[in-house]
């Protein structure tokens, strides 16, 4: 459906008064849940439910050769799909720019905090290691896609097991105890968008269709806090205060995030 | 097929709604070896004779004479394409408006993205056709803008309109209700706008049930309490557009 | 005498694995739904009718049923690139048949309903949950029908017939080997909208799978209305 005037002005007037039409603060998420695993098929899946926006997360694992740069690295690929059974907006076809973008700062998050132990996928130095894919689809889209997919992307990671292998083949569908090779740096993402020259966290997809701007800081948070990625998305200019507000925030909101996400792991 | 006195039968499409052979099929549904089988999701309703089932999902559709709110998606020539949440387009002549539009003003008087409630003339294949020339339609502005189940409007407009009544003497706030399930809320108070968004859900939620409007103004009381706030009783002069459609507001089917 | 006497995970010849259906799923979605066979996962939704563009795609007398069905990377041991496969193109056709026999298209003149169907994990007769899936998400979406369809895989393995074929009884190789029948029937007329056929099979052999396939579809039929009588909660059989 088409949004209206009516709705664009209101969201605006609302936040002028600290307001939100679900009642949430400014930078307030929506209730998380986390469900793993989704595919038993799978080293590793997990299905994130943020208010109504529903993503799932999924890793498979093959063996390959190491690109020449990397030689003794395992090698990591990301994919998103809006899907269209996620949102009428959403066509079916190949991937659209913001899918594209989506999976492009997942994967910066990931590679950049070297949350997996990229060294230790190698299997044999320059000749075979594991390439590892993480695939990300939407199931019901209502803003906020991207903080969605980065924890659902964790839990998917947090949960995976590493396939068996049998003369340097892999035996497909059988698992060893081991789990993928992970470190504590968590690349957590949080997003502000700018609404009326408010800063948001978590817009729905009504709230998204009407902010001017946005700025997405990957971080992760533990005996170090340091920032991984950061993506500023659509016309309208931010200030470096707002940006280094923005930055602050994301440290203060990734450590509340990475207490709920270890929570609901247990 | 079990019937509750205080619940409605919920039925689905191929299901035996009755085997009496001497009852006619209503809407929704059909005859075929003597029984009445439904052809959609929803509640039965024996009316004695004619057996129908009233849909409780399902799009919007479009019915001469019906009231509805559009969003304007796009300005031609000689009028407004308008976006009414259902399967066909709806069209506005400029010589649908209540103003005197100049053809080269039309943008003047209505941009895409505004919102309009308006009166259904006709129902084409290819479109819907709307009129503003009657006392009530305007054009919307202010407040919020929400879409509900069209198939629950009935109920959260009440009968003679009498269920948005309630809420707004309790809310103060002003309410269109468009047949199309899309719903206009505008008031003084952000907060009493948000309550009478809670309300109408609770009514589209508990569409089914008996005692609605009792619930609903107990709901409403118990959150004004913890607003602080006092029942906001609106005059009678400000009520425009709601005369209109409490006429207007019936469920009955107008064949054409 | 056929080679295949028991069932690879105990089950009885005409026993469908464990079942769970859920309505109302997609809160985005006119209607929507899952449905497992065992670890077989399905979601659909469900969106329309709706103004179809281009408008030269239109049909002035009918409305447009169009379904893509997609499996997930991940619902599989080796993973499947994202995208569409000749088999998923295949599949998402025979679904589109499969609902466009029960929906009444002329009810809908220039629009389209589109169906989506998802596989998060597949072990099998992926098609006919997607179905199923389907079915209750257009019931949801108050599409006007004159009768249900449910969908079930029969298998036969040497001279076996099976209800619900698995992932294993699809590689059996023993005498005649297996032969995979998805249908889909009707809720009322008992008649079969989908159907295909893989392997080697006799006419005698032929007719007791439909039987079986009835008698299944029936049971299906019956977990479907409980799920919209029922619509959030997960049923399970």
């Amino acid at each position: 459906m088409e949004n209206s005037n009516i709705n664009k002005q209101a969201i605006l007037n609302y936040l002028n008064s600290g307001k939100r039409f679900d009642g949430r603060k400014e930078l307030e998420y929506r209730d998380l849940t986390i469900e793993t695993p989704v595919s038993n098929k799978a080293e590793g899946s997990a299905r994130v439910k943020l208010g109504n926006t529903e993503v799932v997360a999924g890793i498979k694992m093959s063996l390959g050769e190491p690109y020449p740069d990397s030689q003794d690295k395992g090698n990591l690929s990301v994919t998103a799909e809006f899907t269209p059974m996620s949102n009428s907006d959403y066509e079916p076809g190949p991937p659209q720019i913001d899918s594209i973008e989506l999976a492009r700062i997942i994967d910066r998050g990931v590679r950049e905090s070297g949350f997996i132990d990229l060294k230790k996928l190698c299997v044999k130095g320059g000749e075979l290691v594991w390439n590892m894919f993480i695939d990300i689809y939407s199931e019901n889209a209502d803003g906020n896609l991207l903080d969605a997919a980065a924890i659902a992307v964790i839990a998917a990671l947090k949960t995976a097991k590493v396939p068996k292998i049998e003369n340097d083949k892999v035996l497909f569908g059988e698992w060893t105890e081991h789990n993928v090779p992970l470190t504590e740096m968590m690349p957590l993402v949080v997003t502000f968008h700018k609404i009326g020259g408010k800063m948001i966290l978590d817009p729905t997809y009504l709230e998204e269709e009407v902010s001017t701007g946005r700025i997405t800081i990957g971080v992760s948070v533990g005996k170090q806090e340091r920032i991984h990625s950061m993506q500023k998305g659509k016309e309208e200019p931010m200030s470096a205060e707002e940006v280094e507000f923005c930055v602050d925030e994301a440290f203060k909101k990734a450590k509340e995030l990475k207490t709920k996400i270890d929570k609901l792991l247990k | 097929m079990v019937k509750d006195k205080n619940e409605r039968t919920v039925v689905v499409p191929g299901e035996v709604v009755s085997d009496d052979a001497s009852k006619l099929p209503g809407d929704n549904t059909y005859k075929d070896n003597g029984k009445i089988i439904a052809n959609r999701f929803g509640v039965v309703e024996d009316m004695g004779k004619i057996v129908k089932i009233v849909p409780i999902s399902g799009v919007y559709e479009p019915r001469r004479g019906n009231n509805v709110l559009g969003i304007v998606t796009d300005v031609t020539f000689n009028g407004w394409l308008l976006d009414v949440d259902c399967s066909a387009s709806g069209f506005l002549s400029l010589m649908d408006y209540p103003r005197f539009v100049n053809k080269n003003d039309l943008e003047e008087h209505l941009r895409i993205g505004d919102v309009v409630y308006a009166k259904i003339m006709g129902v084409k294949k290819k479109g819907i056709d709307v009129t503003m020339k009657q006392r009530g339609l305007v054009k919307v502005e202010g407040g919020i803008l929400i879409r509900v189940n069209p198939q629950k409007i009935p109920r959260v407009i009440g009968k003679e309109g009498s269920m948005i009544m309630a809420i707004r003497n309790m809310t103060g706030c002003r309410i269109i209700a468009g047949q199309n399930g899309l719903v206009s809320i505008r008031g003084d108070d952000k907060d009493l706008e948000l309550l009478t968004v809670k309300a109408i859900r609770f009514v589209e939620a508990n569409a089914l049930t008996s005692g609605l409007t009792e619930r609903v103004s107990e709901m409403l009381t118990e959150e004004l309490k913890k607003l602080g706030k006092k029942p906001q009783i609106v005059p009678q002069e400000e009520s425009f557009g709601e005369a209109e459609e409490s006429s207007e507001n019936k469920n009955e089917e107008v064949e054409e | 005498m056929s080679s295949y006497k028991k069932r690879y995970d105990g089950r009885k010849f005409d026993e469908m694995r464990p079942i769970k259906a859920q309505v109302g799923v997609i809160p985005n979605a006119d209607g929507s739904a899952r449905f497992s066979f065992g670890n077989t996962k399905a979601i659909a939704a469900v969106y329309g009718p709706k103004q179809l563009h281009p408008q030269h795609m239109q049909i002035p007398d009918k409305g447009l049923l169009r379904c893509n069905y997609t499996m997930m990377s991940f619902s599989v041991t080796e993973r499947i690139k994202p995208g569409p496969s000749r088999r998923s193109q295949e599949i998402s056709k025979v679904t589109e048949w499969a609902l466009s026999s029960i929906v009444d298209l002329e009810r809908f003149p220039s629009a389209v309903i589109d169906v989506h169907i998802m596989i998060e994990q597949a072990d099998a007769s992926t098609r006919c949950a997607g179905i199923n899936a389907a079915v209750m998400a257009l019931v949801q979406a108050g599409i006007p029908m004159k009768e249900m369809a449910s969908s079930v895989s029969i298998g036969k393995c040497d001279e076996t017939i099976v209800t619900d074929v698995s992932k294993e009884e699809e590689d059996y190789e023993d005498g005649e080997g297996a032969t995979d029948m998805p249908f889909t029937i009707l809720s009322n007329t008992k008649r079969i909208s989908h159907l295909q056929l893989d392997g080697k099979v006799s006419q005698e052999k032929f007719s007791e799978a439909i039987k079986a396939a009835m008698k299944a579809t029936e049971k299906i039929h019956e977990i479907q209305v409980k799920a919209l009588k029922n619509i959030g909660e997960v049923i399970e059989a």
